[in-house]
């Protein structure tokens, strides 16, 4: 523990990016955005009960394009990290660690969260409107 | 089992909470949060896009009114905060290795996760019991 210039492993920037490892850092810095997004909650909730005047600056705020742009990509990492979430919890009762298995489920992650954020953001908000 | 094969005490063995001194917990709490938050979050979601997301204050007041949309918001907030404060322990143990800098981010991700769960506990159970209907 002494030397700090060992080589130290994984080596990332001689590693070919493989779906198994592309996934998983997916899955903490989703989780990650996820915990950021927390404040938002905070904010809403808080306003909503004690600062109601600022509720509908912080509405109008949301509202924006560049509100909407990072409830956009909160949309994104929740449906990540839902799906992959579900696909950790199946290795956990020990399903689905071969490698085949393994890469159709990340597809898969892949797959709901586009098709979940598509329909939440093209069909759900306008009908909810 | 001789003497050299095995150095733990018997009241260690009998507790069986390992080196750690809490055992699976913090693996089996994470889980158990991961659990909860499947039907929990997906329900908040669709509320959120159906009744929620509104301009209007008095709209999200009277969501509240119900006893079990407050119970329901008050366990995904529970479960949510204590996910997260989970989650993150393990990217700043497992990144952060400068003693000062990782017990400082380990202290501020407990303060922020309770911090903001009470925050949000309080706000909830203020929305509840505001009786919105009788200032319409």
């Amino acid at each position: 523990m002494s030397n700090d210039n060992r080589p130290t492993s994984p080596h990332l920037s001689i590693y070919r990016p493989q779906i198994s490892s592309v996934l998983s850092i997916l899955h903490r810095m989703t989780g990650l955005a996820l915990f950021a997004g927390t404040a938002l909650m905070v904010t809403w909730l808080w306003s909503a009960a004690y600062a109601p005047s600022f509720y509908a600056t912080f509405y109008s705020g949301l509202a924006s394009s560049l509100g909407k742009l990072c409830l956009f990509g909160w949309t994104c990492a929740f449906y990540y990290h839902l799906g992959n979430g579900i696909r950790h919890l199946f290795w956990d009762i020990g399903k689905g660690f071969t490698l085949p298995v393994m890469n159709r489920s990340g597809w898969a992650v892949i797959v709901f969260m586009l098709l979940m954020t598509a329909a939440t953001w093209g069909f759900i908000i306008p009908a909810a409107q | 089992m001789t003497a050299t094969s095995n150095l733990r005490t018997e009241l260690a063995k009998v507790k069986g909470l390992g080196a750690s001194r809490h055992a699976v917990g913090h693996w089996w709490l994470q889980r158990v949060t991961a659990v909860a938050l499947i039907p929990l979050s997906l329900w908040f979601l669709v509320s959120l896009l159906t009744a929620l997301l509104s301009p209007n204050v008095v709209k999200v007041a009277q969501w509240f009114s119900s006893p079990v949309h407050t119970i329901l918001m008050a366990l995904l907030l529970v479960a949510t905060f204590i996910h997260a404060k989970l989650g993150v322990q393990v990217v700043i143990e497992d990144y952060v290795h400068k003693p000062f800098a990782k017990y400082f981010l380990l202290l501020a991700n407990t303060f922020i996760c309770f911090g903001f769960a009470t925050v949000c506990i309080l706000a909830v159970l203020k929305l509840h019991f505001l009786d919105v209907g009788a200032s319409l």
